[in-house]
């Protein structure tokens, strides 16, 4: 296969094809797409099915709060995700951690919501059908944050022992893409949950 | 780089200690033993879920049977649906998935070496799984063991109320378990094909195997996630009290069909377009001809890939959908028939005035074309809803769905079986135990399969593990069983062709076959880095352009 005619050669230097991570993470994104549909639709066909209380109009209250820090750290972890292409790891570290800590601000309120619904409400997973559907959709993306914020604990920890550097960019950059899956999910799952459902 | 790994052979050659050879297969990353790995794994579950259905099949060969009890019956055609989709079908195309496609792309690996051994392990861990529960589900219930809901596991029959013990848990997170695996190989077959072809090989000039993989690839991304999320939702109910699937809590049993089929049907799909792949290489190589409508063949996969995921009501006909349901799903379903022709249109035009050989990979794949053929026939008559009203869980219907799987799925592996065992293992194959096999297959699966359609057509129910004589079913169920025993007899010759041609089989060569995709120019078996120099292609046939530089397909592309 070693032809070396000219034709050949000008095809081996202009043979650029797409980054592995980038193509392989969006093929984790669009198999975890479908899993989250199958439970959005789940849960918009049983809205309403319930034969028991609590209802979702008794018990949910908009998370504000938790929805603006989540939604926040896709910004800050974007402007991570430059600092450190552009070689500013000390940049990197305070963006990533702003994102460590919204993403942990995000699940702390969640925790909150669910501690108030089990042990005030008394809403569990086996009450009714909305307990069965809340708890299985919020908590799948609440399981998807768990992960993401395992991961960016690793590179925070790696980031403080200096192993970071400008060539990991990359890599830290398909990382940042499910995030921003994860980010956009919940608002899929706001709209669903506390808007439609309520 | 290229210098160190020839050492490095070199060295391996030399006779190693068993152990030492076993823990080189264990730890393996490299994508041809994954390949391999399973390519057998697939093999003996092939082999397990024969055995289930020959068992099925001894009940049946006559009325009032009484071969195995009723109990027994349900778990055999419960294990056997599920062991041949989720651990024969598909790990044997994901198998010759990772063996060919690196090869067939110039590339010297996948693209996440660890991640292919580790969906391997997963996938191999789950149909471990599956299986320990005929020791490991009684629990302590003193419940049934093996699983026997059947392999779609309608709701309620899965609930605690009607499925105690955990046996239906050990299916449950057995096909969990391998999803994730398959999952991860998608990703891997997916981005292997976008990221890692060599030099001048673009999408255009792809072999159509890689092309086809690449659809399958992103079936399966789409169509396991959704049964994936299924079987979470099923464990919540079982595990944790949830009402998914739950009637008395105001739960739909609907609900779990539309979830298990909106993965069932495109899994067909993402089975048979392997199966195709194999037919789209073996055909052109023994009619000395390229393949007739390259980029036909390519939009016809891509248009079953989109219109494989709108037709998964057509196994719920029976449930009873309001008629907008199901005119939808019976036009989308006869729609499916358009591109799935165009296809067998395009291997006929392959053929046609080609040098036709017929060695045994090509008988294969000619029977393949016609069995396919009567399957998509019957597969378009099911498709009228209202033809599928009466015939929907019948034999018929299982007749349909084993002339695509065994008629159409199955020859095309054994063709592929036959084509790459040569790359695989540097020996040639005996071709008069491949002919052999070949008939004897043939003549096994026409008696079994053949006859199935007439019992269903006079109304005997599927999963019935006895039935009244005199009904005119019986002489069916009698020649459907003895061409069974056809099929172990060519099984038989086939793994034995197989082993003694591995230990006795003259060597094969590079190319033994004068094909022109790259894994040819390689040596068999390829070593480990596949290429000592990454190819630089200018064309689809990359091996005719170097066998006639004269005359290189590059002109004419």
């Amino acid at each position: 296969m070693s032809s070396t005619s000219s034709a050949a050669t000008s095809i081996e230097l202009n043979w650029v094809l797409p980054q592995r991570g980038h193509v392989g993470m969006l093929s984790l994104i669009a198999a975890e797409l479908a899993i989250f549909t199958i439970f959005v639709v789940a849960y918009l066909f049983y809205i309403g099915k319930s034969l028991t209380g609590p209802l979702p109009k008794d018990v949910l209250e908009l998370p504000i709060f938790a929805t603006i820090c989540l939604l926040s750290s896709s910004a800050t972890i974007h402007f991570a995700v430059r600092a450190l292409q552009n070689g500013k790891v000390r940049a990197f570290g305070t963006w990533w951690f702003a994102t460590m800590a919204l993403g942990f601000i995000f699940l702390g309120e969640t925790g909150r919501e669910w501690h108030h619904l089990i042990y005030e409400k008394g809403l569990t997973i086996s009450t009714n059908l909305f307990g069965t559907t809340y708890y299985s959709l919020v908590g799948l993306h609440a399981f998807h944050v768990t992960v993401g914020l395992i991961c960016l604990a690793i590179a925070m920890v790696l980031t403080l022992l200096g192993k970071v550097k400008q060539s990991h960019g990359d890599r830290v950059d398909v990382f940042s893409l499910y995030w921003h899956f994860v980010d956009a999910v919940w608002i899929v799952v706001f709209t669903v949950v506390y808007v439609i459902g309520r | 780089m290229a210098s160190e790994s020839i050492t490095l052979t070199a060295v391996q050659e030399m006779p190693r200690p068993i152990g030492s050879v076993l823990h080189d297969w264990v730890v393996t990353v490299d994508h041809k033993k994954l390949g391999i790995l399973y390519i057998l794994y697939a093999l003996v579950f092939l082999v397990i879920g024969g055995i289930e259905a020959t068992i099925m099949r001894i009940q049946l060969i006559v009325p009032h049977n009484s071969f195995v009890s009723p109990q027994v019956f349900n778990r055999m055609f419960t294990m056997h649906g599920t062991t041949m989709i989720f651990f024969a079908a598909m790990p044997i195309l994901f198998g010759f998935g990772n063996y060919l496609i690196p090869l067939m792309i110039g590339a010297r690996d996948m693209a996440f070496p660890r991640l292919n051994a580790w969906s391997f392990w997963l996938t191999a861990f789950g149909g471990l799984l599956l299986y320990f529960s005929f020791v490991g589900a009684n629990g302590l219930y003193g419940a049934g063991n093996a699983p026997d809901v059947g392999w779609f596991a309608y709701a309620p029959l899965t609930s605690r109320a009607f499925s105690v013990g955990h046996s239906t848990d050990f299916w449950t997170l057995g096909l969990l378990v391998s999803g994730f695996g398959s999952i991860g190989t998608a990703i891997n077959i997916l981005t292997t094909i976008v990221c890692m072809r060599c030099p001048g090989m673009t999408l255009g000039k792809m072999p159509l195997l890689v092309w086809l993989n690449l659809v399958m690839a992103a079936m399966v991304l789409l169509a396991i996630s959704p049964l994936t999320a299924a079987q979470i939702m099923l464990s919540l109910d079982r595990f944790l009290g949830a009402h998914f699937f739950d009637t008395q809590a105001g739960g739909s049993a609907v609900m779990w069909m539309h979830f298990f089929w909106i993965f069932g049907h495109p899994e067909v799909y993402v089975l048979v377009i392997p199966a195709f792949a194999f037919v789209s290489e073996i055909i052109p190589v023994f009619s000395r001809k390229p393949i007739f409508g390259y980029p036909v063949m390519v939009a016809a996969t891509i248009a079953i890939g989109f219109v494989g995921f709108s037709v998964w009501a057509h196994h719920m006909f029976t449930v009873g959908m309001n008629p907008y349901a199901n005119s939808f799903f019976t036009i989308t379903t006869m729609v499916i028939g358009v591109p799935t022709g165009i296809k067998i249109f395009n291997w006929i035009g392959t053929m046609w005035g080609g040098k036709i050989h017929f060695a045994t990979p090509m008988l294969f794949c000619i029977a393949f074309l016609f069995q396919f053929l009567i399957a998509g026939l019957t597969g378009i008559m099911l498709a009228a809803s209202p033809f599928d009203w009466q015939l929907g869980n019948s034999y018929f219907v299982v007749a349909h769905f084993h002339y695509v799987i065994v008629g159409a799925i199955l020859f095309a592996l054994f063709g592929a079986f036959y084509y790459w065992f040569p790359k695989m293992s540097g020996k040639m194959y005996n071709e008069r135990l491949g002919k052999l096999h070949f008939w004897f297959f043939l003549i096994g699966f026409h008696l079994t399969f053949d006859s199935m359609h007439i019992p269903g057509l006079l109304g005997m129910p599927r999963r019935i593990y006895t039935y009244e004589p005199g009904r005119g079913w019986d002489i069916w169920n009698l020649i459907c069983t003895i061409g069974v025993f056809f099929q172990i007899l060519g099984t038989a010759v086939f793994v034995g062709n197989l082993l003694w041609s591995l230990f006795k089989g003259k060597a094969a060569g590079n190319d033994p076959w004068d094909a022109w995709t790259l894994e040819w120019s390689t040596s068999s078996p390829p070593v480990e880095y596949n290429f000592a120099e990454i190819p630089v292609v200018r064309s689809r046939r990359p091996l005719w352009d170097i066998k006639h530089p004269e005359d290189p397909d590059w002109q004419y592309e």
